[in-house]
């Protein structure tokens, strides 16, 4: 085995899996908070990336556009609280989920609606190229952007860390997280921690929108990275910052290194399915997620 | 309460030790209930009263101990195998099916007495539509019994708690259990409410011969209900005899008024 | 005044538990099937027959498959189209390969073929509930459409994936013509919604809704989880196998698996909901509701052109049709989490009030 076209793979895999972990936090923002499993995240990051693209091309600049775009996504959560969230509350789960995929196709042909259905193409700046240095000493190829991605996603996990553990409202969305009606009792206003919260998903599904926008396009097929984020958040449990991490790189790194060995001999197309399977095999083995709390059934 | 024949032990808990993670639920648990009484498990909020239950009929596994029930002893009770040896139980927190008619929820009752097959079931004839009218005719029985047959075809979610309890208890009763479960069949109640379903508690054991386990807070239910008493605190068993031995134990007096431990 | 349940007295059991207990809803029930037998065949054009009637009625059965594990055992599946997809290439493949069988049977030994995935892709459900499972039906979606497109045996080795399901014959008779493979569409599914109906509201249809509302009380009864919950996979992936092969060799002809992609299985998923959870009429009406949505969004987008000479382009209609969808799914959820068989029950609770109100 050729030990440097492994690692590359390798590597590749593993950033790849940061970008699926770019999306499995903002699902792991909302369940934390509202225990609702927002299917509705891809969408997020679809309506996040074709709105600032769209902004952009009509001439606005970068930083405005970005600010414009975070406040329609601030707007969207808000919105979504009140329209949705508020009206099923104490609902079950599955009653939430199920709202939540008929959100994905109201923001699906909503986004699509305004700013129309053509693939656009962004431009961050950052190439997607193997690094020269690293070619050139090791003959391994990794490409730039790859690593900017992995750095952008560290920021932001920090920057979130930060938030809840720093700020007010972080500490009062970590209370809630841990007990709604608790957190009722001593004065925490529910309603407003929720739209908090869908803004601040809204924000990582921005960033989430830009990386993938910048390396795919932006068009209607980025809706189905949420579909890749789902297996990463069975592995890494649904409620753990940390196990959306540690889930995205190992679906990412799985996937390339069965895709590469395996693939030839089943003619391919692995990617579709196989971070389900292992995902789905794990399930089998440890239901909680690799970081979840284990449950007991109360009776 | 005369004509009943209290026979000899049908249950018998044997050293029963439960936790969960650090919490320990039950220590050392042991007690017997005899064929046809009525034995009455009391303590404070979080003594073990309902997780001693829920081994009984295999909710929850014990790391310690056995259940001996009609000579079969075991260590590792099945729910399901509980269910087929005639054990049946309430819930503390209704546990009925909420979508369903009360009609459905009592046929749920004798599912363990239904043959027929799927197959038989979605062709809706002969063995499958006999069976099912008989089963019918049964849970009639039941709903008469418990004077409820006005609700019989309303959905168990749009009625009041009193007659939940009455449908969950029919929903028990529909399995014609030999060893009867009932986890504060009547938390909640009103007097007049609780009168009822002393009566439905006392006839079930004096018809049909029933032995009945029941937690219950209400101590003049206890005392008026009950053949024997055990008395559990913090997942001990603190006293276990008639009544008014119990009544008057010291420990159990320490128990319900809080002395220092 | 005519619908009145009045002076009709139950004298049986058998009497009280028939499916349309009241004498008036037997005869509008009778007058329907006869309608949809007798006189749709002679008078409905072939656009209604082939685009909207065969659809319809395939659509209500795959439909009623999914509501049996999602609206009466309380399991959520993501995969609906993939059990379709299973039942369709299978059936092509008996046609295929034993020439013999009758197409009834290929039909039932395909939805056989069907159950048997549902079963395996139904084994998680042991150990995990809610949208963990329905995350984890999402991998029988994919994996099927995957095995589908790249095992060639499948597809009898076309290069292009596509298969063109065989003529029908049935008894020496060819079924070509709009009219007959609506006929013959329309027999299975009346038959199958008769079948489950009955399943439903025998002990097997109890034990799954027993398992939806409180799986540890079921339990503790006597209902064995394991079985009742792998029943329910395999009864309800039987049901979409059959709407798979129908869908086939009914209505598209020629197949690809792309056909049977996700986006079939959420709009599956939105005829149960909007139709009614655990209700085979709302089945029905769900996927009456869902397949007549586009078209009746098609008449208004002509009516506004023609009135104000607005021109609502395609790309327009299908994103609006994609909010509506989305919409309507929140909708019932809040208002009507029962779906329009509720309603419809409602309204007949208030037509046998009519004219007094109380």
């Amino acid at each position: 085995m050729n030990w440097q076209f492994f690692l590359e793979v390798l590597a590749g895999g593993l950033l790849a899996g940061v970008m699926y972990a770019l999306v499995a936090l903002g699902f792991v923002l909302i369940y934390k908070a509202s225990g609702v499993f927002n299917f509705a995240q891809g969408a997020m990051v679809f309506f996040a990336a074709l709105t600032f693209v769209s902004l952009v091309e009509r001439g606005m600049n970068f930083w405005i556009a970005l600010l414009a775009t975070l406040a329609v996504m601030i707007g969207l959560g808000i919105a979504i609280e009140r329209a949705v969230l508020r009206p099923l509350v104490n609902q079950p789960p599955i009653t939430l989920f199920m709202a939540t995929i008929g959100l994905t196709f109201v923001l699906e042909g909503l986004s699509q609606l305004i700013w129309g259905s053509q693939p656009h193409g962004l431009e961050l700046g950052i190439p997607d190229e193997p690094m020269q240095w690293l070619s050139e000493s090791a003959n391994i190829n990794i490409s730039q952007f790859d690593l900017f991605a992995a750095l952008v996603a560290g920021i932001l996990v920090a920057v979130l860390a930060l938030f809840f553990q720093k700020t007010r409202i972080g500490r009062a969305l970590r209370a809630v997280a841990d007990d709604h009606q608790a957190a009722l009792a001593v004065g925490i206003p529910l309603r407003q921690i929720w739209a908090i919260v869908w803004a601040v998903a809204g924000f990582v599904a921005l960033v989430a929108g830009l990386m993938w926008g910048a390396r795919n396009g932006v068009q209607y097929a980025l809706t189905f990275i949420a579909l890749k984020a789902l297996p990463v958040l069975i592995l890494g449990g649904f409620e753990s910052v940390a196990g959306a991490i540690v889930g995205g790189l190992i679906i990412g790194a799985s996937e390339k290194l069965a895709e590469v060995y395996l693939g030839p001999f089943v003619g391919g197309g692995l990617e579709s399915w196989f971070p389900y399977v292992l995902a789905l095999l794990f399930l089998l083995v440890r239901p909680e997620g690799l970081f979840g709390e284990k449950h007991i059934d109360r009776v | 309460m005369s004509g009943r024949n209290i026979g000899e032990p049908i249950l018998v808990v044997e050293d029963i030790s439960l936790s969960f993670g650090g919490v320990r639920a039950l220590q050392n648990v042991s007690f017997d209930v005899r064929e046809h009484e009525i034995r009455a498990i009391i303590g404070p909020n979080g003594a073990g009263k309902s997780s001693m239950l829920n081994v009984v009929n295999g909710v929850y596994h014990p790391q310690v101990g056995t259940v001996t029930f009609k000579g079969e002893t075991r260590h590792h009770v099945d729910p399901h195998h509980a269910a087929s040896q005639g054990v049946a139980r309430t819930f503390q927190n209704i546990a009925l099916f909420r979508g369903m008619t009360v009609l459905d929820n009592i046929m749920t009752g004798r599912n363990l007495k239904m043959r027929t097959n799927f197959l038989q079931q979605a062709l809706w004839v002969g063995a499958a539509k006999r069976e099912e009218m008989a089963h019918r005719r049964k849970v009639e029985e039941v709903i008469d019994f418990l004077e409820i047959q006005h609700i019989r075809k309303t959905p168990v979610g749009r009625l009041p708690y009193g007659l939940q309890k009455r449908v969950e208890l029919g929903r028990a009763l529909a399995a014609e259990p030999e060893l009867f479960l009932l986890d504060e069949p009547m938390a909640g109640m009103n007097t007049e409410e609780k009168q009822d379903m002393c009566r439905f508690i006392l006839d079930v054991n004096d018809q049909f011969g029933t032995t009945i386990v029941l937690i219950e807070h209400d101590m003049g239910v206890v005392m008026d209900l009950s053949d024997r008493v055990v008395v559990l605190d913090y997942g001990r068993k603190i006293a276990d005899g008639k009544p008014d031995e119990v009544r008057s134990d010291q420990a159990v007096i320490d128990a319900y008024l809080g002395v220092a431990h | 005044m005519l619908y009145r349940e009045a002076g009709q007295f139950k004298a049986t059991y058998v009497e009280d538990q028939q499916i349309f207990p009241i004498r008036q809803d037997r005869i509008a029930f009778a007058i329907l099937l006869a309608v949809a037998f007798l006189v749709v065949p002679l008078v409905g054009n072939q656009y209604w027959l082939s685009a909207i009637l065969t659809p319809f009625l395939v659509a209500s059965l795959a439909t009623i498959g999914l509501n049996i594990l999602t609206g009466y055992a309380g399991q959520l599946s993501l995969g609906t189209a993939a059990f379709m997809a299973v039942g369709a290439f299978m059936a092509y493949n008996f046609e295929l390969r034993m020439p013999w069988m009758p197409i009834l049977g290929s039909f039932a030994l395909a939805g056989l073929c069907a159950a048997a995935v549902g079963m395996v892709f139904g084994l998680p459900s042991l150990r995990i509930k809610g949208f963990y499972l329905a995350v984890a039906t999402l991998a029988c979606q994919f994996f099927v459409l995957w095995a589908l497109q790249r095992i060639g045996w499948f597809t009898n080795y076309s290069t292009s994936g596509v298969i063109t399901a065989q003529k029908i014959v049935i008894l020496g008779y060819a079924v070509v013509t709009p009219a007959s493979k609506y006929l013959l569409t329309l027999s299975v599914v009346a038959v199958m919604a008769l079948l489950a109906k009955n399943l439903m509201r025998s002990q097997t249809g109890r034990a799954f809704m027993a398992v939806r509302d409180m799986d540890v009380a079921a339990e503790v009864i006597g209902i064995r989880m394991m079985r009742t919950k792998l029943l329910a996979f395999a009864i309800s992936s039987f049901y979409c196998g059959v709407a798979g092969a129908l869908y086939a060799f009914c209505y598209l002809g020629t197949v690809e698996p792309e056909a049977f992609n996700l986006d079939i299985s959420f709009r599956i998923l939105f005829m149960v909901i909007v139709g009614g959870v655990g209700s085979i009429l709302g089945s029905f009406l769900g996927a009456g509701f869902i397949t007549l949505l586009p078209i009746f969004l098609n008449l208004v987008s002509g009516w506004i052109r023609h009135t104000f000479g607005v021109e609502l382009d395609h790309a327009m209609l299908s994103n609006l049709e994609l909010i509506i969808f989305g919409g309507l799914i929140i909708f019932f959820l809040i208002v009507e989490p029962l779906g329009l068989a509720r309603l419809w029950q409602i309204g007949k609770e208030k037509l046998r009030l009519w004219p007094f109100p109380h």
